[in-house]
């Protein structure tokens, strides 16, 4: 011993705390950095209104959704002296009671596709940038054929032979997703497996599977969690859309794509509020997770 | 107040007592504290000082250059008489363009990657509003000494050397006439043979155009030969000053002592002594500072170093010292010889390793690379091989052929204890796996960030020693002991660690499984010198417990010297020369090690010869004919060299050498350094 320059410091800006705590302190910091960015806070807002809804949506609802009222069918907003806010269908269910619980089915299923894209996109994406060569090159010509291709037609025509059912709608959108991810996650992993760790795991005799997950992952967590939240948005979209087309969620559900098709025909009469309110729904939730991960995408990828 | 010798009517650049703060999260954290001093007109002005000391910083102040968030506190910086820190927008562009110039460390950064450089020199004379911009674009790459101006300007930046990049760069620094250059690290990323071409090249323009130049460096070396004076930096103060060569031979800072104390000087070597370390650290940036801000670090500290700022001390003619004890300098302990650390166990004369006619060849679009070609070597137990020579003449790649990275051409073999190894890592067996590890160069890089010390070491000792539990838990503390790392460090992520921790964990991870061979790729490049000190003391304790062997790449050759029992110079992926560190040292050498040793900037001054190497190292696709060196050779034989491949002989006992000069000429030569330098230009 009795060499002095051992304790050197941690380099300035490191965070100097109690060490079991590091991690923790490193996420609040991220927290800290995103409540600054006011996009994340109107998104997050946006989420958690429509969250709220879809938890306490028959409690929040001032109708029964599912209730026809034969009296006021296709009644326009304020109708009822204000009963009935955004007006009637035209079986006089209440369109606010409908958007308010018609967040529920969405809400649950986009995200459960989303996360099986993310899943599947992920594992592909860490196997073509890890091993390269052939297997690369073969996957990923596949992965730019299914990129060609429209998710929403090839989701309508795989739910029309499958027969459609909340199962397959998840498992439809998953793997049509899961390519696009694959295609940001091996761009992310092309750029780690350069870096010497992986290089010094090589040599110290980890397989290619431990490398992967074990060294690579943890380091490409940025990215993923972005990729989810900019997925679950488009399957939100992609599900309200199927849904419209009768293939996604199914009847009686007031999911917001199904009241838009169940009314879209008699907008031509002036009813414009059934199929209004629903889009708007669609459209704010869509919007805030693209703003939610708009901000995740600067404070996680600096 | 005045820490110039004598006021100029127009100094080049005056600091006077600036202060600089960083604002972190609303809160200013004070940088420079007080920086005071003068660049007459014309004078070459050097701050050295270990990273975080505030000389970049002092730089970009003087020129109002501050990131967004620094703030100039106090104090004011004053160019040719122009007070900067008051100066509009305007004003300042207009000083800039017209009286102060700048180059950076980084060329390649420093140019537009779209742009021709013909366009980018023009533009440098347009904004002047000059006209004539081409001609005079043209004369200005020529003044840079580059050969046919016209047909670099019609080439892109990327399709240029770094060294190249750097001179058009200053070319375009001089556009202006400037009164005053900035050079900040202007040389950092270059070989040593391109930076003292660099280094020549500003010397002489200094004398064509008389502009003064503050040059900061961290390369002590780089001070000596090109300044007149130099200020020493620690954490935000000027600490020292003076002429450089007074500086550098007599120090009076304690601080100045330490930071040439670390360097391993000319003929150091780990048998005869251990390299000094500053002990301690650089306080972080906005800390509260001590009375003196070196007291925590210093030798000499005393009580009244705590409680009253130290003041400046003349120490000579145009000298000063920011210190209470100037007079006990000489008392700082020289670190101690202990008889038993000479005692090296080595000289076991059985290779552990060999290299047999080991070649590789890679592919770039379809064109054969030729990066190693027939490299024999024998690597012996417990001894030190270090591989020396240029960027690109296949130092790494036989590193990575020695590990499995990747395999060596057909036909060649690389050999540990007799037996032939598979090419790549997965076809080795464990035993060879854990034989061989690294210490790379970057530990941002070697260590995955996501990962605590704790679990780095321990999966090492698990995949190479099978060892797991409590026997890892007790490994890690003893492997954390001989490391230097306390148990505090090994829940912490590397990212909370230091540049000279990270290393040791990197170092740790290496010898996990007891290895026979550690190979170290630039292990200390990364680091600063009172760091790289104790890492290179750390490797050779290692090296004396442990009795493994290394191969030890460095560009520096002191650092290569002071560790290494054997050296192999290395170009263009053949082995020039080879033998005993200090046979290699000493000489005769190979021209082309002669020319890599005279290209060493020393912090001792008088470099023993001056030969320039001409140009940049041959394409490896495209090997020069008979011996590869002779395009660049000093010492080049017309009708010999170009014809035939010198082969690799025994020149002395011991001592191999690729050389078509007999050794007994390359003694008579070598030891007439003048009339070379006349034939060398």
């Amino acid at each position: 011993m009795g060499d002095p320059a051992l304790l050197e410091p941690p380099p300035p800006g490191a965070i100097q705390v109690d060490t079991t705590s590091a991690r923790s302190t490193a996420r609040r910091e991220t927290v800290r950095l995103l409540m600054r960015r006011p996009e994340f806070l109107i998104g997050m807002g946006i989420l958690l209104f429509w969250v709220t809804c879809a938890i306490f949506g028959e409690r929040l609802a001032p109708h029964d959704p599912q209730l026809p009222n034969p009296l006021f069918s296709h009644a326009p907003p304020g109708s009822d002296n204000w009963s009935y806010v955004l007006g009637t269908d035209r079986f006089g269910r209440d369109v606010l009671s409908r958007v308010i619980v018609g967040a529920r089915d969405v809400l649950i299923v986009a995200p459960i596709a989303a996360l099986l894209g993310v899943t599947l996109g992920t594992l592909l994406g860490l196997v073509m940038g890890y091993y390269r060569g052939l297997l690369d090159d073969v996957l990923s010509r596949v992965v730019e054929a299914f990129l060609s291709l429209p998710v929403t037609l090839v989701a309508l025509l795989t739910l029309v032979m499958l027969g459609s059912s909340t199962k397959t709608v998840v498992l439809v959108v998953g793997v049509l997703f899961a390519p696009i991810v694959a295609r940001t996650v091996r761009a992310a992993v092309l750029s780690e497996r350069e870096l010497d760790y992986v290089q010094a795991a090589k040599l110290r005799g980890e397989n290619g599977p431990m490398i992967m997950t074990r060294e690579i992952l943890p380091n490409i967590t940025g990215p993923i969690i972005v990729e989810l939240t900019v997925r679950v948005g488009y399957a939100i979209f992609t599900i309200s859309t199927l849904s419209f087309l009768g293939v996604g969620i199914q009847p009686p559900s007031p999911d917001w794509g199904l009241q838009i098709s169940e009314e879209y025909s008699m907008i031509i009469n002036g009813y414009w509020w059934t199929v209004f309110f629903p889009s708007i729904a669609i459209a704010s939730v869509v919007i805030a997770t693209n703003l939610v991960a708009d901000a995740l995408q600067s404070v996680l990828q600096r | 107040m005045s820490a110039m010798p004598r006021e100029e009517q127009h100094a080049a650049l005056e600091v006077e007592g600036l202060d600089v703060s960083y604002i972190v999260r609303g809160v200013p954290r004070a940088v420079l504290r007080g920086v005071s001093f003068t660049v007459a007109p014309g004078e070459a002005y050097g701050l050295v000082g270990e990273s975080g000391c505030g000389k970049s910083t002092t730089a970009f102040a003087a020129l109002r250059y501050l990131p967004r968030n620094g703030r100039i506190t106090g104090g004011r910086a004053v160019i040719d008489g122009t007070d900067v820190t008051h100066l509009s927008a305007g004003q300042l562009q207009r000083l800039r363009a017209t009286r102060v110039s700048m180059v950076y460390q980084d060329p390649g950064a420093a140019l537009n990657p779209t742009l021709r450089i013909g366009t980018q020199v023009e533009e440098a004379f347009t904004v002047l509003g000059q006209s004539n911009a081409r001609d005079k674009a043209i004369a200005a790459l020529d003044r840079v000494r580059i050969a046919d101006p016209r047909r670099v300007m019609e080439r892109y930046p990327h399709q240029l050397s770094g060294g190249m990049q750097q001179r058009v760069v200053i070319a375009m620094a001089l556009a202006c006439d400037p009164q005053l250059l900035v050079l900040d690290e202007p040389t950092t990323g270059l070989d040593a043979t391109v930076e003292a071409e660099v280094l020549d090249l500003v010397q002489s323009l200094r004398v064509d155009t008389g502009a003064a130049i503050l040059l900061i460096a961290h390369n002590l070396g780089v001070i000596r030969r090109m300044c007149d004076r130099v200020g020493v930096m620690y954490a935000g103060k000027v600490v020292e000053e003076g002429p450089a060569v007074e500086v550098f031979d007599n120090p009076k800072h304690p601080y100045t002592v330490g930071l040439l104390r670390c360097l391993p000087r000319r003929g150091a070597r780990r048998e005869i002594r251990r390299l000094q370390t500053i002990p301690g650290f650089l306080p972080q940036i906005g800390e509260d500072l001590p009375a003196c801000v070196f007291v925590d670090r210093c030798q000499l500290a005393t009580e009244v170093c705590r409680t009253d700022p130290p003041p400046l001390v003349a120490v000579g003619d145009s000298r000063y010292s920011r210190c209470h004890h100037t007079d006990r300098i000489d008392e700082i302990p020289e670190p101690a010889v202990d008889p038993q650390e000479l005692q090296v166990t080595r000289q076991e004369k059985a290779p552990v390793l060999s290299l047999r006619n080991v070649s590789k060849t890679f592919k770039q679009s379809g064109q054969p690379v030729f990066a190693l070609a027939d490299v024999d070597l024998d690597l012996r137990a417990g001894e030190t091989l270090g591989l020396v020579g240029e960027s690109g003449s296949g130092k790494t790649t036989l590193a990575k052929t020695v590990l499995g990275i990747h395999a060596p051409d057909e036909g060649g073999a690389v050999v540990l204890d007799g037996t032939e190894l598979g090419g790549v890592v997965t076809q080795r067996s464990s035993e060879a796996k854990r034989a061989i590890q690294i210490v790379f160069q970057n530990p941002d890089s070697a260590l995955n960030r996501s990962h605590s010390v704790r679990y780095i070491i321990t999966r090492a000792l698990k995949k190479l020693a099978g060892i797991t539990g409590h026997e890892a838990e007790r490994r890690l503390d003893s492997l954390g002991e001989q490391v230097r790392l306390t148990p505090r460090h090994f829940d912490m992520k590397p990212a909370q660690l230091s540049g000279g921790l990270k290393q040791r964990v990197s170092i740790a991870r290496a010898f996990a499984g007891e290895p026979r061979i550690v190979v170290c790729d630039e292990p200390t490049s990364a680091l600063d010198v009172s760091v790289q000190a104790a890492i290179l003391n750390l490797l050779a304790d290692l090296q004396r417990d442990e009795g493994s062997s290394y191969i030890f790449i460095s560009h520096d050759l002191n650092v290569v010297r002071y560790l290494s029992d054997r050296i192999a110079v290395l170009y263009l992926g053949r082995v020039m020369e080879l033998g005993p560190a200090e046979t290699v040292f000493n000489g005769p050498h190979h021209p082309y090690t002669e020319a890599l040793l005279s290209a060493v900037p020393s912090v001792e001054g008088q470099p023993s010869t001056r030969i320039r190497l001409a140009g940049e190292i041959p394409s490896a696709s495209a090997p020069p004919a008979g011996c590869v060196f002779h395009t660049r050779c000093p010492r080049f034989m017309e009708g010999v060299c170009e014809v035939e491949v010198p082969p690799l002989v025994e020149v002395e006992p011991g001592h191999m050498m690729a050389c078509h000069i007999p050794i007994d000429e390359l003694r008579v030569l070598q030891a007439r350094p003048q009339e070379m330098d006349a034939g060398a230009t």
